[in-house]
């Protein structure tokens, strides 16, 4: 059934080509992965239910693989339909692309739900590559702005991101001698130390630039701001989590003591994420900006959780701290990109000096914009609060006393800034925006209409629910 | 059926088809093309019924000596396949293609005089055929001649085209010149071993004292082949011979010509590798040619705006990773293909991706009146479908995964792994993200570009047939590459 829920965004791709209605197709199929979603949520340890494997190829063998390996594949593939359908409810065509633009969608979402549900290492690796064309391919051609050049360095970026994963995969692949995931991380344990410092430096950059991990981000914030809604949405809220996914799913159960050799440098990195890329998010002037750099400086977070689980092994709540996150910091960026667009299509800006007095004229846009603010901010009773206190917990699982401050304590006091840091952005772009007096492009601002509501609705709900009772997840996670 | 009727059809197919049209007063010249590429796929069938000595020694054909000239593997099989294939998609890309062909023959804008140009590449067909079951070095290089004294016509065919002549005579000179180092070459093993018979060569190597003469030898024959996979030292020729020739036989160049030099490279350095005297010494060579041309096709690539001409580092580049893949030398085993077979089967995605990219590229070269990338400028916009298929086929030159190509770079890697060469491994990475980014500029012209007007390219049928043909192949072995595994058996 995992197949059905892969390809049935494939499928409908193809349908769309071959002239199915665009936007039906892509919202019928989505609202299906959704209810398929939800189905695995409750019975995801039947394997025979859900699990596929067709072999491929004998020598090297590779199989079609599916299966959800655990909780954590279970809660991205949550993440995946949750978010592709508010992508594809929420997002317009222009005129005559309509094919194009779901279309693409679709493909992305298929990609990022192969990657998430693959168990063979072959095809983990291909399905995130798949969502990864269509997304340049939208960003520069239905992008706005500089689309071609923040096209064209997303590429760059994440193609040579990807190699470089490639290098460290094909290395595993070849230590462990099989593609087999479960089975590689089942024989975990004979890889020598040289190999694991190399593949773990390999892994780090690879999965890093996927994730925009300081300093090989700076592709995330243009591409975001020139996006179409639910690329950015797609990418920012899904698929960039592949390679947080990648790193807990492979590179800490194989090669431990090789993530532990490089773990300062990490710490460092993600203290530029938090706080470098935090500065950098203050001073934007555009809201599209302002949103792609808080989506780097929340990798962070996740990476401080993922440095807690290699400075402490089995660490806990560390696991569970990065998958909430990651689950909570998808939904919200994705409401946050969603709302971004509808505010531009509604006002036709999204420059600060343009906007202002916008919660008059659009009441309802405000006060949901304002809840996925203060979820991304941090406020307890949304999701993102769960996963950003998980974090700082797992953080000081591994402090004695006796000792004082290690290392991980010591980036987790000073991620703990960040905080203020997204609180100053957010609300500094909430009142830029919806307060203060209505200026020309506000005054008759339409507001966000019924249907509009429902992908909105949609994501709050899932941002309530998991901020109110973590243990939806958690309980997944067990 | 004795395997060798497969040669001697095809040879007598084209000797048929020139007299015909020698005879035949029809103006257009279409019909010598598609009935060529008839024949060759009737040839193409007998292919799979076709035996060798081994499965009826009690038969006359059997004992003749021919044999000891020819044999009829698996592997001879494959490549014979490969080449029929190679030529009839070869043909039918130069029926569309008469156009630009008549523009620049004897009288322009009629078909006068490139009736043969349907012809020829039969008879270099008949050529790689032979070269796939080579067993003897005399043999071997009189078939490689046959190939390429077909492709000095076949370069240089569209006489009132300088770009064309420039590339004949490029092609003649250095041609030549990389026959002598072969013959040299050849002469050098027969003088340390004293037989011709690659089989006689690997059982004398172990009795030699002193294999640095052989060895020589081989280093000679390797740069004469090399000529023919695009491999440096002889790359030169590549960039300027691929513009100038007609896209036709410039798809057959960087296919079949290169597929054809990959069997024979295979064959000759077969008993060289099977022995410990001289593997160590000709792996290392192996491994220089093979990161060597990796840099130069992918780093000048980069610069490239004339897309044959990209096409035509990006052959070089491939010759690299195959090369590459020889160069990690392994036999197969249970858990891994082998070097033979992966090479076999790059090459059989490689033959996909490239024939349709050609044939995108012929249709824009005729109906665009331009090779250069910018001439695909928003293809996107005028022919979705047509860049959709472009789009995939480039992907899969550039590695993309689910695509052929990159089950073909990923079995070179795992071998390279395997093998622990890691320069070789990192050259090869960097190699690929350049190719990452030249390819994917191609990509970008066409759909992120606005087009310099809005006529869409009108596909011939066959042009479109075989276009959804080689792309669709291309996805499906992407995630399933058992079918051109099992020719391989």
């Amino acid at each position: 059934m995992l197949a059905l829920l892969v390809f049935l965004p494939i499928v409908a791709f193809i349908a769309i080509l071959f002239g199915a209605p665009a936007r039906l197709t892509a919202i019928a199929a989505s609202a299906i992965n959704l209810a398929l979603g939800l189905v695995a949520v409750a019975t995801w340890k039947n394997a025979s239910l859900w699990a596929l494997s067709l072999p491929v190829l004998d020598k090297p063998a590779l199989h079609l693989a599916f299966g959800f390996t655990d909780g954590m594949s279970v809660i991205m593939v949550l993440l995946s339909v949750i978010v592709t359908l508010a992508a594809v409810l929420s997002g317009s065509a222009p005129e005559g692309k309509g094919k194009l633009y779901f279309g693409s969608s679709l493909l992305i979402s298929g990609g990022a739900l192969g990657a998430f549900a693959a168990t063979d290492l072959f095809f983990f690796y291909a399905f995130h590559e798949l969502a990864l064309v269509p997304t340049f391919l939208m960003i520069g051609m239905l992008g706005r702005g500089d689309r071609r050049d923040a096209a064209w360095k997303i590429t760059i970026y994440l193609g040579l991101g990807s190699i470089i994963l490639l290098a460290g995969l094909v290395w595993l692949a070849n230590l462990t001698g099989t593609f087999n995931m479960v089975e590689m991380v089942k024989g975990a344990g004979h890889i020598d130390l040289a190999s694991q410092k190399a593949i773990a430096a390999l892994l780090i950059v690879g999965f890093g630039t996927l994730v925009s991990l300081f300093p090989f981000h700076s592709w995330a914030a243009p591409a975001y701001a020139s996006a179409p809604a639910p690329v950015a949405m797609l990418h920012a809220g899904v698929l960039k989590k592949f390679g947080l996914y990648g790193l807990l799913r492979l590179a800490i159960p194989l090669v431990p003591e090789g993530l532990q050799y490089w773990l300062t440098p990490l710490l460092v990195l993600l203290l530029g994420n938090i706080l470098w890329v935090g500065y950098v998010t203050i001073s934007q002037k555009r809201l599209d900006l302002m949103l792609g750099n808080s989506s780097v400086m929340h990798m962070g977070y996740i990476f401080l959780a993922i440095a807690a689980l290699i400075a402490f092994p089995g660490n806990p709540l560390a696991r569970s701290a990065a998958i909430v996150l990651m689950f909570a910091h998808g939904i919200s960026i994705a409401l946050l990109f969603g709302l971004a667009d509808r505010i531009e299509r509604n006002t036709g800006s999204l420059d600060f000096a343009d906007l202002g007095g916008l919660a008059k004229s659009a009441p309802g846009l405000a006060f949901i914009f304002g809840i996925a603010a203060m979820a991304s901010i941090g406020l307890p009773g949304l999701a993102n609060f769960s996963g950003e206190i998980l974090v700082f917990l797992s953080a000081f699982k591994s402090y004695n006393g006796t000792e004082g401050l290690g290392p991980v304590q010591i980036a987790c006091v000073l991620s703990i800034w960040g905080v203020v840091i997204s609180a100053v952005y957010m609300l500094r772009a909430y009142r830029n925006v919806f307060q203060g007096p209505a200026v020309k492009s506000t005054q008759s601002a339409a507001d966000i209409t019924c249907v509009d509501r429902l992908p909105a609705i949609l994501l709050v709900l899932a941002l309530f629910a998991v901020g109110l009772y973590p243990n939806l997840l958690l309980n997944l996670l067990k | 059926m004795p395997a060798y009727y497969l040669e001697a059809l095809t040879v007598t197919l084209g000797i048929i088809l020139l007299m015909a049209e020698t005879f035949c007063s029809c103006k257009s010249k279409a019909w010598v093309g598609i009935s060529a590429a008839i024949g060759l796929a009737v040839i193409l069938c007998l292919t799979f019924i076709a035996i060798g000595p081994d499965a009826k020694p009690d038969a006359c054909w059997a004992r003749w000596p021919l044999w000891n000239f020819y044999n009829f593997d698996s592997l001879a099989k494959f490549y014979k396949i490969f080449a029929l294939v190679t030529t009839i998609f070869v043909l039918l890309l130069a029926v569309d293609y008469r156009k630009i062909l008549a523009r620049f023959t004897e009288v322009p804008d009629s078909e006068v005089g490139t009736g043969e140009f349907y012809a020829l590449p039969i008879f270099a067909c008949a050529g790689m055929m032979w070269l796939a079951s080579a067993k003897d070095l005399a043999g071997a290089f009189v078939a490689l001649e046959l190939v390429t004294v077909t492709f000095y016509i076949l370069v240089a065919y569209m006489r009132r085209n300088v770009g064309s002549l420039e590339a004949g005579v490029k092609y003649l000179i250095l041609g030549a010149l990389s026959t002598g180092f072969l013959v040299y070459g050849i002469a050098w093993v027969y003088g340390a071993t004293g037989t011709m018979s690659l089989a006689q060569i690997s059982e004398t190597i172990p009795h030699l004292k002193d294999t640095t003469a052989l060895l020589f030898g081989v280093a000679l024959v390797m740069v004469g082949l090399g000529f023919k996979i695009g491999a440096v030292p002889m790359q030169v020729w590549i960039p300027d011979v691929y513009q100038g020739a007609p896209t036709p036989t410039t798809a057959f160049l960087s296919v079949g010509s290169k597929a054809a030099g990959f069997i024979l490279t295979i064959r000759f350095l077969t008993p060289f590798l099977a022995n410990e005297a001289t593997r160590g010494p000709v792996l290392t060579l192996l491994l220089i040619i093979a990161c060597a041309t990796l840099l130069f096709g992918n780093l000048a690539a980069i610069p490239q705006t004339n897309f044959k001409r990209l096409l035509a580092y990006s052959s070089i580049a491939h010759a690299g990773f195959l090369i590459l893949a020889l160069a990690a030398w392994a036999p197969e085993t249970a858990v891994s293909l082998g070097s033979i077979k992966v090479v076999s089967f790059y090459l059989a995605t490689y033959l996909l991706m490239t024939l349709g990219v050609f044939f995108v590229l012929a249709q824009v070269r005729i109906q665009r009146d331009g090779e250069s990338i910018s001439d695909f400028n928003g293809l996107g916009k005028t022919n979705p479908l047509l860049a959709l298929a472009l789009t995939v086929l480039l992907a899969a030159l550039a590695g993309v995964p689910l695509t052929a190509g990159f089950i073909g770079k990923f079995f070179v890697f795992s071998l390279a792994v395997e093998a622990k060469l890691w320069i070789g491994v990192g050259i090869g990475f960097i190699s690929a993200a350049a190719g990452f980014y030249y390819y994917f500029s191609v990509i970008r012209a066409m759909w992120w570009n606005a087009p310099a007007d809005d006529k869409a390219i009108v596909l011939p049928s066959i042009s479109k047939v075989c276009i959804a043909l080689l792309t669709i192949a291309v996805l499906v072995l992407g995630f399933w590459p058992q079918p051109i595994l099992a020719l391989l058996k």
